[in-house]
């Protein structure tokens, strides 16, 4: 048990706030604004950082995370950009759907799983799609300190390129963005080649993007404390499966669209997390007995951990088998 | 035999490793005394390498033993300097000139490869990334933490600090911004009352 004070629930602490703005910005993503409720200023926070915001649909609670975009340095609004994804588990559909302006929502205080690396003497940011999203807050932050940077952002279409045209107006020289639809495309090696020492690179976007990136940056000799990445899996449906919690001591059933951590919330039990998406290691949970295969998908554990059977991550991973007892 | 496994000790003790070609634009090799024989080693899983390679070699008492094997590896650069203070501003040079995807290794005593494991930090490699092989002389390079000089290869405990006199004790405490170990001095309580100096790791 360590020192400080126990928190009394799991996940960070939450914020009531009321959403004062709600700007389409094309066919496929939507930017929220937030103005806190109480009408104090928001925290502070590091850009990088995410909220989870939580809805309630139907007397069922989703939890989505979001980087935070809007300005680090504006303690007034947070503002995150939600991609709807039709075929999805239907968080960011309820954002497009049911969130109206004047509605009160409850989001988390900001956690940061990708920070800047402010020792780094120059930041190159790798942006897929809605993945361009923490790297507003982190333009912002560089822009008043002064640092040096460059964007190379990859999108479908010019349609559906989002802030691409905002980014390119303020920084014609810092933002390089290539259409898919045009056949552009980042030219990585090039890239990478000939950065002055000290330079990191930040990517967020699909996973084949992230491991292109690490995979490229590896042969070209880049030490990988250089290369950071975010990436928020949505758990995947599979076939529901029965899990004892032996402190809990109860027994509970996970059905096919909602993940062990969601099944365990819907149960009463108060189970750790922060990101819900495999990244940030809060849920990490160890398994007492099992008997059948586990479908891990997490980034937060190794492969021996995977291998080992003592260890799942419920936000995110699965089970297939007969018998699963866990230690929470 | 230049090896020496160094007992375990308290976390903020530099562990060493053993050198391991890796991918990289370039390779910059900085090394003392017989660290010229984990080079030598290095070449023995890789010779390519050396084509790209930039090699900094400070002999010290071993004079010309490694020379003419390190030259025979035909490395891109290489350059014999009489101490590692003279070779510093070329190090500085080859860093600043560098970009990502040089790998650093060095190899020879904790005093020459904890200072260019600095300059290579200050350049914005992480230290974590630089790999380091301990070879030869288990001789110290310590900060007095009273009048923070610092006295290089220190082979005994305790010694006297070579700026201020004070009897120092030989801490495992290290600093990676300093380069050195901590020396503490050992008689403060009870001047004079200082133990018989003992060679290090006898």
């Amino acid at each position: 048990m360590s020192a400080a004070p126990q928190k009394a629930k799991a996940g960070a602490e939450k914020i009531e706030v009321v959403v004062s703005a709600i700007v389409p910005l094309n066919d496929l993503v939507t930017r929220f604004e937030f103005t806190r409720r109480d009408g104090l200023p928001f925290p502070p926070f590091s850009a990088g950082a995410h909220t989870v915001v939580e809805m309630q649909d139907e007397g069922r609670t989703r939890l989505n995370p979001y980087s935070l975009m809007s300005d680090p340095a504006d303690q007034s609004v947070y503002a995150i950009s939600v991609r709807r994804d039709d075929e999805g588990r239907g968080g960011s559909l309820y954002m497009h759907r049911n969130v109206k302006l004047g509605d009160v929502m409850t989001i988390t205080f900001p956690v940061n799983l990708f920070p800047l690396d402010l020792r780094g003497r120059k930041h190159v940011f790798l942006a897929g799609g809605i993945g361009i999203t923490p790297f507003m807050a982190m333009i912002a932050h560089l822009e008043r300190m002064g640092g040096a940077w460059e964007l190379h952002y990859a999108c479908r279409s010019k349609a559906l390129g989002s802030y691409a045209d905002e980014l390119t107006r303020r920084y014609p020289n810092k933002v390089h963005v290539y259409y898919d639809d045009q056949d552009q495309a980042i030219a990585l090696a090039d890239l990478l080649d000939g950065q002055p020492l000290g330079t990191h690179v930040y990517v967020c976007g699909p996973a084949g993007m992230i491991k292109w990136v690490h995979d490229t940056a590896a042969v070209h000799g880049w030490p990988d404390e250089n290369v950071h990445s975010e990436e928020f899996l949505a758990p995947q449906p599979g076939k529901p499966f029965e899990v004892r919690l032996c402190k809990s001591d109860i027994t509970i059933q996970v059905g096919e669209h909602e993940s062990l951590l969601e099944a365990m919330e819907r149960c009463g039990v108060d189970a750790p997390f922060l990101c819900r998406g495999g990244a940030c290691g809060q849920c990490e949970t160890d398994v007492v007995e099992a008997e059948g295969e586990f479908v891990h998908r997490d980034h937060w554990l190794d492969e021996d951990d995977h291998a080992s059977g003592k260890k799942i991550m419920p936000c995110v991973s699965r089970f297939v088998g007969t018998t699963l007892v866990l230690d929470r | 035999m230049s090896k020496f496994k160094f007992p375990e000790s308290i976390r903020s003790r530099p562990v060493y490793g053993t050198l391991k070609p890796r991918p990289g634009k370039g390779h910059l090799m900085i090394a003392d005394a017989e660290g010229a024989e984990a080079l030598l080693d290095l070449a023995a899983q890789d010779t390519g390498m050396f084509r790209k390679a930039h090699i900094i070699f400070i002999p010290k008492a071993t004079g010309d033993t490694y020379v003419d094997r390190l030259r025979a590896l035909e490395p891109a650069q290489f350059y014999i300097g009489p101490s590692y203070e003279a070779s510093v501003p070329r190090i500085r040079r080859v860093l600043s000139d560098a970009h990502m995807g040089l790998q650093v290794y060095l190899a020879g005593t904790e005093g020459l490869m904890g200072q260019a494991q600095n300059e290579a930090m200050n350049a914005g490699i992480p230290h974590t990334a630089i790999q380091t092989e301990h070879r030869g002389s288990v001789a110290r390079r310590m900060q007095c933490v009273h009048c923070k000089g610092i006295t290089e290869d220190v082979m005994t405990d305790p010694f006297v600090c070579s700026h201020c006199g004070l009897n120092l004790f030989v801490r495992d405490h290290y600093s990676r911004r300093l380069a050195a170990f901590q020396g503490v001095c050992i008689d403060a309580e009870d001047p004079g009352n200082v133990p018989e100096p003992v060679e290090l790791y006898k």
